[in-house]
Parts: structure tokens; sequence; C-alpha cells
């Protein structure tokens, strides 16, 4: 049990060297950035090949300059072939889902903060701590090394179904040198993860200070403290699954290849796998990594907009449970991503309603944000438009969902791209929403700087409308019956949907192009920007009770003490309207929860 | 800014109802006898979502037109009833429109899933393999040969590994690279994949089922309309994967018959 009588810290000492304080470093606030400037890399390799996916979707044989660099078949004239389409658009998924909408709002906006937030020195295990990122790093490394191999990176998405990706180069460019590395860079990425959760999970638990309940830790906090549990969980299930797969192609296992497949009329040498059991691994993975996307940005953009709200939210605990909610079944909804994929008929209509139960905490959040809305004196800033547009996405996004939920409904619109505008609302663009909603918000705690504010609104005002001229139309093209992950639409009845591709590659060229304002936006506020207050927006949590940025002990060797809820706003106080969680001032606790 | 921002959500909210209240973009003409209670649940689950999409839009650009700014001397106002009621209210509406959907929903499963094909059900074998469709009807005599995978030769155009030469019931087997049905003829679908995971999707017949390497797996379907129309692959199967298809024609019987007599003289 936690001990609210001591200080508790971490010890380590101030870094004395370039290479500690800057590369392998120990202090959580580092590890943090760097995690950050990884998402970063990843987020704009993953934009640069949606826009070539997206130029060869609306315009087939369009020559893109130097297209050719990427791979050395795969774009005679620089005219995309379908398998580099195929393999690009793999890449892209990787890199945004584990490079990016993991990396990002989980791995370094939770390392900077959790230790802030619970007003302890350091995360419990710095090495281990610092050897999450290196490994996160070296995996990374390797997913690009997939580009340099053999024939090129997989074409087998980020799902990578088997027996395609089992059977080695036999399925295809690849399929062979490709997958492995994939397998490979993915069971390393679940490594670093896990080394990342070990640390976060015990940080929130025992690193605690005095009077900090763990219904006093601030909404990001509860939400990364959830998001470790699940990468715990699920991350350990992936990596065991991507070893057998790595086996089926090096040392003759056939864990996922049934008997007596033929490919290119030879007889492959496997038997007795299971084409389902990979699905299975891989989805109860699958479904909760949605969760990790997406959960961390519910915390993170709830905290911002009840700094800009100066209110609480309605709920503090029916958030947190909610969060809960969604963690716990996340793990027994995972099915739905299977209802036509062949097993049995009624495991559909068994994972068919807690899919639809799941709808019930999401909703629950959903109107504890826009209820708490009601009544607030609400600040317009970058941090809270992309927190606002949070919400009206996750509400696009979640409306999908009750569709997709539905096997019935599923005949129609499985593997259309109905799915792709679902899945990027919600954990895609929901959460890089959130992720830009918390570099707004935290970019003067982090780096020491301000953001330049008329650049956040241009950024914001961009992406908010493009987004929406990008995805909103995939809903219209998997109504029509529209497949994914074709590289082109020969099939006679979609062949007049080119059109609403070639919008929205124009809306996506627009709304990437935008996303340059905030690259320069980031590295001139980084280095030249204007000093940041340590707190610019008059929050009450603990990152705002110490300097900007934080020195590397925190808290400068004071040893906190907390007095109050996180969100003490709206109150009369010596300061104003609000009341920093570690000050003694007491005042009158309206906003306390029973 | 604040009421800017409010117009512009309700704006992207009407502007995205728009197509689906006209009905730009929807699902081709069902042609199947099971398809209208699939069509009548997308409706259905249209209405309830796009019903809370528009109103969730509509609050959310209310409160941030009304609530944003300092409002000097004006205090901060909680939500009437509190999180309690918005919980209550969460639990109870979506719980009963979700309950409805998941029951009415089993139904519309089970039209397709949960029923058996009648005894005169005409068997129709479609193989998928990278990248194309075969499909295989049992000949005069009703039964179809056994498959033999070492046989399997596309460049000998064994697209199913026949032995008719060692297997009696293969010799009248008649193989096509496109599917043909009698109008208004329940239809037994026998599928399996050759190599790797494919799907067979007809969106005209509502019928979307995945092949899975190493199982043998059965679809029962009627359809009521003569024409022509597409059967597409959506599971990634490889580089040809967006080429993938066959077309399926929906004869009358008398069409039909004369189909299938050609066929069987081109074996």
């Amino acid at each position: 049990m936690h001990d609210t009588s001591a200080p508790a810290a971490a010890h380590h000492g101030p870094p004395t060297t370039f290479i500690r304080k800057h590369v392998f470093s120990l202090d959580h606030k580092v590890i943090g950035k760097q995690y950050y400037d990884l998402g970063l890399a990843a987020v704009l390799i993953g934009m640069v090949l949606s826009w070539l996916m997206r130029i060869h979707l609306g315009w087939t044989n369009f020559a893109i300059p130097g297209l050719h660099l990427l791979s050395k078949t795969g774009a005679p004239g620089d005219v995309m072939t379908p398998e580099l389409y195929l393999q690009l658009m793999t890449m892209h998924a990787t890199f945004m889902v584990f490079f990016v909408l993991t990396v990002a709002p989980f791995a370094a906006f939770g390392n900077f903060f959790i230790p802030i937030h619970t007003g302890a020195e350091d995360m419990p295990f710095p090495h281990f701590n610092m050897m999450s990122f290196w490994t996160t790093f070296v995996a990374f490394c390797v997913m690009l090394l997939s580009f340099f191999v053999g024939d090129g990176p997989t074409l087998g998405g980020w799902t990578q179904y088997a027996p395609l990706s089992a059977v080695g180069s036999v399925a295809g460019p690849g399929q062979g040198a490709g997958v492995v590395i994939w397998a490979t860079s993915i069971a390393i990425f679940c490594v670093g993860q896990l080394f990342g959760s070990l640390n976060f999970i015990p940080n929130i638990l025992d690193l605690r200070c005095k009077g900090l309940s763990m219904w006093r830790l601030p909404l990001p906090t509860w939400a990364w403290f959830i998001t470790s549990c699940m990468g715990l969980t699920s991350f350990s299930v992936l990596m065991p699954a991507c070893v057998l797969l790595i086996l089926d192609h090096v040392a003759g296992t056939s864990f996922f290849v049934a008997s007596n497949l033929v490919i290119n009329d030879q007889l492959q040498p496997h038997s007795g796998g299971s084409t389902l059991l990979w699905q299975h691994l891989f989805w109860f993975f699958g479904h909760p990594e949605v969760y990790i996307a997406i959960v961390p940005g519910m915390g993170i953009v709830s905290h911002v907009l009840i700094t800009n709200m100066r209110k609480p939210m309605l709920s503090h605990r029916v958030l947190v449970y909610s969060f809960g909610a969604l963690a716990v079944l996340s793990y027994m909804v995972y099915g739905h991503h299977m209802f036509v994929s062949g097993m049995n008929p009624v495991s559909s209509i068994v994972f068919s309603f807690p899919t639809l139960l799941i709808t019930i905490p999401s909703t629950i959040i959903v109107l504890i944000w826009i209820g708490s809305l009601y009544g607030a004196k609400l600040r317009i800033n970058s941090a809270s438009l992309f927190a606002l547009a949070f919400i009206s996405l996750f509400i696009t996004g979640g409306v999908s969902g009750f569709f997709l939920a539905q096997p019935s409904i599923q005949i129609l619109l499985h593997a259309t791209y109905f799915v792709v505008a679902h899945f990027h609302f919600t954990m895609a663009i929901a959460s890089v929403f959130g992720i830009f909603s918390g570099t707004y918000f935290w970019f003067p705690k982090m780096w020491g700087r301000m953001m330049n504010e008329t650049l956040g609104r241009v950024h914001f005002w961009c992406s908010f409308v493009g987004v929406y001229c990008i995805f909103m139309p995939m809903h219209y093209l998997g109504l029509a019956g529209n497949v994914r992950r074709y590289s082109s639409f020969p099939a006679d009845y979609m062949s007049p949907l080119v059109g609403v591709h070639q919008f929205i590659t124009i809306a996506a060229l627009f709304t990437g192009a935008a996303q340059l304002i905030f690259l320069y936006n980031f590295i001139h506020s980084r280095f030249w920007g204007p000093p940041a207050p340590d707190n610019p927006w008059q929050g009450t949590s603990l990152e705002w009770s110490t300097t900007s940025p934080p020195p590397w002990d925190n808290f400068g060797g004071r040893h906190m003490v907390v007095y109050h809820d996180p969100y003490q706003y709206g109150v009369q106080s010596s300061k104003g309207d609000y009341v920093m969680q570690d000050s003694p001032e007491q005042v009158k606790t309206e906003n306390e929860e029973p | 800014m604040a009421k800017f921002f409010a117009i512009t959500i309700l704006v992207i909210a009407i502007l995205s109802a728009i197509p689906i209240v006209r009905n730009t973009w929807h699902p081709m003409e069902d042609i199947s006898t099971h398809g209208q209670a699939i069509d009548k649940q997308l409706d259905d689950t249209m209405w309830e979502a796009g019903l809370s999409f528009l109103a969730s839009q509509t609050i959310l650009a209310w409160f941030i037109w009304r609530f944003s700014g300092s409002r000097p001397g004006e205090k901060s106002k909680s939500f009437p009833g509190g999180a309690t009621g918005l919980v209550a209210g969460a639990i109870i509406l979506v719980g009963v429109e979700i309950f409805a959907l998941g029951i009415f929903g089993v139904k519309a499963w089970g039209n397709i899933y949960f029923t058996q094909p009648g005894a005169d059900a005409l068997p129709v074998q479609v193989q998928a393999g990278q990248f194309a469709f075969y499909f295989r009807y049992p000949g005069p005599d009703g039964k179809f040969g056994p498959l033999h995978a070492d046989k399997i030769s596309e460049a000998n155009q064994n697209f199913f590994g026949l032995d008719p030469v060692a297997d009696p019931d293969s010799k009248d087997d008649i193989v096509t690279a496109e599917m043909a049905i009698p109008v208004n003829k329940e239809i037994r679908l026998l599928m399996h994949a050759k190599d790797v995971s494919h799907s067979f999707y007809v969106p005209a017949l509502r019928i979307h089922q995945d092949f899975v390497p190493g199982l043998d797996l059965q679809l029962h379907f009627t359809a009521t309309k003569i024409g022509r129309y597409e059967i597409v692959c959506s599971q990634l199967c490889g580089l040809g994967h967006y080429n993938m298809k066959a077309y399926l024609d929906v004869f009358s019987q008398q069409d039909y018959d004369d189909w299938l007599k050609k066929q069987a003289a081109m074996q």
C-alpha cells in the first residue's frame, strides 16, 4: 500500500555528460521528448506515404517524380505498381499505428508527465525506461530497413493476415524478408512498450507524493495508467504471435499455414496450421490497441478542456470508470473484426453484443465532455480548439461504430472504405488531434518556450476542415461497396467512384501540406520561441508547480505535498479562479466529489 | 472564433448528412431473398446513428457558441441534473438502442447463417486463388469429383486439381471462370481457398464471406432478379487483389440450362 507519510521518489544523480543528458538519458522528460521526436519522424514518413497512395488512387497512371527511388521494381517510369501501392499502404499503417498513435500520446506524453503528475523525481526504473525508448528506436530502424532489403517491405497490410504473411516470397513481393523484418520490428516494439508499461504502472501506484490519492490523479495520468495495463496484456500476446510468424518463415513450422495450399502451382511444404489462429492472436492485441491509441487522447483533451473551461468535468470519477470500462470491454469485442472471417457464425453474435455495449461508456464520456461545457467560461486557443474538435471527430467515428458492431450490416460494409473512415475518425484522427491538443498545451512545459498561437490556429482550421473532407466521403464510398486495399478500381461498379477518390486526394494533399505549418511552428518555437512562464494557462496540476522546463529532478529538490483534487477551478483564491494542487490554501471545496 | 467554430461544426454536420438524405451513394439494389432484412437493419441504424450524430454535433456547437468567453461577473454553472442524469440517460437511451439493433440484427444474420439450404438447392463450388475465382458444377451425375492439391496446375488449366481418369465423378464436372445461376433457385455455395485468404463479396446479393485456407465453408442464397453482377475479393490476397473479380450471371432457368450445356461442351 502507498505510504502517504513519506515523500516518494526514484533517485538518480543529475546527468553529467552529453551522452547521458541527451542520448542515453535516464531522465523521463528527455525520454518523453525522444519518444515525441520519434513519433514526429514516423508521422512524417506515414504522411508522405499516404500522399503517394492517395495520388495513385486518384490518378492511377500519374508519374510521381522520384518514386523509383523508393523501389527498384515497384515504380517503372515513376508510376506506382499495385504491389508498391500495397507495400506503401502497409508501411503507412504500421508506422502510424505503432510508431505514432502508440508512441506519441502514450509513451511520449506519459513519460514526460506521469512522474511530474505524481510528484516523483523520476520513473521507478530509469534504466528500464531508457531501454524502453532505445528498444522502440531499434524497432523503428528495423522497420525502415525493410525498404532497402530484398524486394521491399511486406505488402500484407498492418494486420498481416496469414497465410499470405506466412508462406514466404512465393506469395508476392515483400512476403519473404519483408514479413520477417516486419514481425521482428513489431516484436522488438512490443518489448519496448512492455518496458514502458512496467515503469508507468509502479510509478502511479507507488511513487505518488504525500497527499496524492489515486482519485487526486489528473485525468491523463489515469488514462496512461489504464493504457499501461492494456499494453501489458495486449503487447504480450502480439509479441509471441510475431515470433511464431517468424518461425513459420525461418524454421519450417506451420503455425498459421494449413495443409495442401498451392501457390504458383507449387504445393506448399506446410501442414496442420490454422489460418484463423493468427487473426485471433492479432485482434486480441489489435482491438485493445485501438484504445491504447485513443484513451490517452481522451485523458489529454479532458485535461486541456478543464483548464480552458475554468471548471472541472461534471464527474472525474465517471470519466475514469468509463476509461476503465472501455479497456475491459476492448478485450471482449475483438471478434467484430472477424464477423465474416469464417469463424463460427454464433461467435459473431457473441462478439456483437459487447461491441454494441462499448458504445455506452463511449457515449457517457462524450456526454460528460459536452455536459461539462455547459456553463463554462471557455477559452479558445489552439489547444482547446483541437480538444473540442477531438469531441466532434470522436462522435463522428463513434456513430459509424453502430454499423460495424452488427454482423448483418458488416455483410455490406466489411472491408470497405466505411471501415477506413470509421477507424481513421476514431483511433487515428481523433487521436492525432489529442496529440496536437497536448502539444499546444504542454509545449511551454516540455520545451520551456511558447508556440506561435496564430500559426496554431491556422494549422487547426486547415486540419479540422481537411480531415472531414478526407474521411467523411469514405463513408459514402463504403456504402456503395467500394472495397479497401485496392490500388485501383477496375470493377465496373467501383469505377464511377473514382471522382470521389480524386476529391479525397486533393483534400489529403491540402491537409498534409497544412501539417508543415505545425512542423515549422514546432521547430521554430522549440529553439526561438519566447520563453514560457511556469504556468501560462493558470493550470492546477503539479506540472504547473515547477519551472518551464522542469529541472532534472522535476521540483528542484522539493518534496511535493498535494492538498487538493487536481482540478480546483471556479473557486475564489489568492491567485484568482483556481487553486494549485500543491497549495495549502484552504478554499471552499465546491468541486470535491463526495 | 468560438462562434465561427460552432458554425463550422454545424455546417460540416449538415453537409455530411446531405448525401445520406439524398441517397447519393447507396448500396446497390438487393437481388436476394435474405437481403431485405439486412437493408432494413442498415436503414434503422442509419436513422439512429444519423440522429445521434446530428444531435450531438448540434449540442456541441451550441455549447461552444453559448459558453465561450470570460463573461465577467457570471459564475460557472453546472449542467442541470449533473453527471447522474447524463449517465442514466446514456445507459437507458443507448442501451435500448443497441438492444433493439442487436436483437433485429441477429434475425438478419440468422437468415443466412442459422438456416439450412433446402435438399434441392443447386450446389456450386467456388475456389479462390491468386487472383481469380473458379467455379465448378457437378454435371449430370450430380456429384463433385474429389480434389487433389498436387494436381492443381494453372499451366494445364486444371484449376481444381481434378483427376477424371481415376475419379469417375470428376468426368462430367464443369469448371468455369464465371458464375451463372438460375433465377429464384436456391444455391448451395461450397467455398474453399487454394492458396491464401480471399473473400466472396457480392454486394447485390448481400453475400460477404471470407475463404479460409484449410476450411471448407458453405453459404446458401437465392437470387431474385435476372442480370449480370460482380463478385469481388475483399480480403487482401496479394499484388493482384484489386483485380480479383468475376461475373455472376443470373439467368432464367432456360438460359441457365443452355449456358451449362455450352460450358459442358467446352470442357
